[in-house]
């Protein structure tokens, strides 16, 4: 019986970790394999991302499908290979290199189903709002909230944190496709959207709403 | 993260529109931290312990949740292929 090479066997995943930076870190021949195996990997996982959001994509002809994934997996190999020394070991290095595919086409087919669609405006997230705060049958108190809510939506916030609380958390407006439409990141927008969450919850406190109440309802 | 955002009380309207008064990860911090929450999940162990901040984050957060599901998914299928 022919013993497993190191190749057949199944490594633990650090071992398989160490294998793929040791690869990936080589020159020639074997740095091209390496790659050509990692791109395969990002592939998968692009697939799997396009796929599970197919449904947000009806106008799309089903090569599109392949060619966002495709544009996902050379988009995550460039990020990954570009990132190898930031790879701590603190999981297996396929789930780190899977992260970036997924975020790409994520991103890609978020940007692809809203395009060359409006922003909702302000004025429409009202009723949301409204639903929002409407939600245990207790109109007197509900209209209270929603009243200040809206008040403070309007009058409380910086123009950029209201744009991006209503957009986001009213209109559902993907964040990537709201800093794509701002010429902004995720990042900022998001500490744009817990900014002006922070100064809500503490107007809301100071106008004598309880929102421990309010959570525990 | 729906499975987490549940049992806080708040419904989940309400709840994306002032978010959870606990400290939590930025955007760039999950991402980082992203690879190593799911595994620990999927390992059954205590992600929230290990990774502070990251829960409340996917609760507010629906893009970096839906990276989360996507990858926890993933990995899973992969798991279990290998089983």
């Amino acid at each position: 019986m022919t013993p497993p090479t190191e190749t057949t066997a199944r490594l633990s995943p650090a071992a398989d970790s160490l294998r793929w930076l040791q690869r990936l870190g080589e020159v020639g021949a074997n740095r091209d394999t390496a790659i050509a195996e990692l791109h395969a990997l990002l592939l998968k996982a692009a697939r799997f991302e396009v796929d599970r959001r197919r449904a947000y994509l009806p106008h799309l002809r089903s090569g599109d499908h392949e060619d966002l994934a495709q544009q996902s997996a050379d988009d995550a190999l460039v990020a990954v290979l570009a990132k190898l020394d930031q790879f701590r070991g603190e999981s297996r290095f396929t789930t780190w290199a899977y992260k970036f595919a997924l975020l790409e086409a994520a991103v890609k087919v978020r940007r692809r189903a809203w395009q060359g669609r409006e922003v909702p405006l302000e004025q429409e997230a009202w009723a949301t709002l409204s639903a929002a705060t409407a939600w245990a049958g207790r109109s007197a108190e509900d209209a209270e909230l929603f009243t200040i809510l809206r008040e403070e939506i309007e009058n409380g916030l910086g123009p950029r944190q209201r744009e991006v609380l209503v957009a986001v958390a009213l209109n559902d407006v993907p964040i990537d496709v709201l800093a794509e439409r701002l010429g902004s990141t995720r990042g900022a927008l998001y500490k744009n959207l817990h900014d002006a969450r922070r100064k809500l919850r503490t107007a809301l406190r100071e106008r004598g709403i309880d929102l421990q109440g309010e959570e525990e309802r | 993260m729906s499975d987490s955002g549940a049992g806080r009380g708040a419904p989940a309207a309400l709840a994306r529109v002032l978010g959870f008064d606990q400290p939590e990860l930025s955007c760039e911090e999950c991402f980082d931290q992203l690879d190593r929450y799911v595994e620990l999940y999927l390992a059954g162990g205590e992600p929230d312990r290990e990774v502070p901040g990251m829960r409340t984050h996917l609760d507010g957060c629906p893009a970096c949740a839906e990276d989360f599901h996507s990858l926890r998914d993933l990995v899973a299928a992969d798991r279990e292929a290998e089983a």
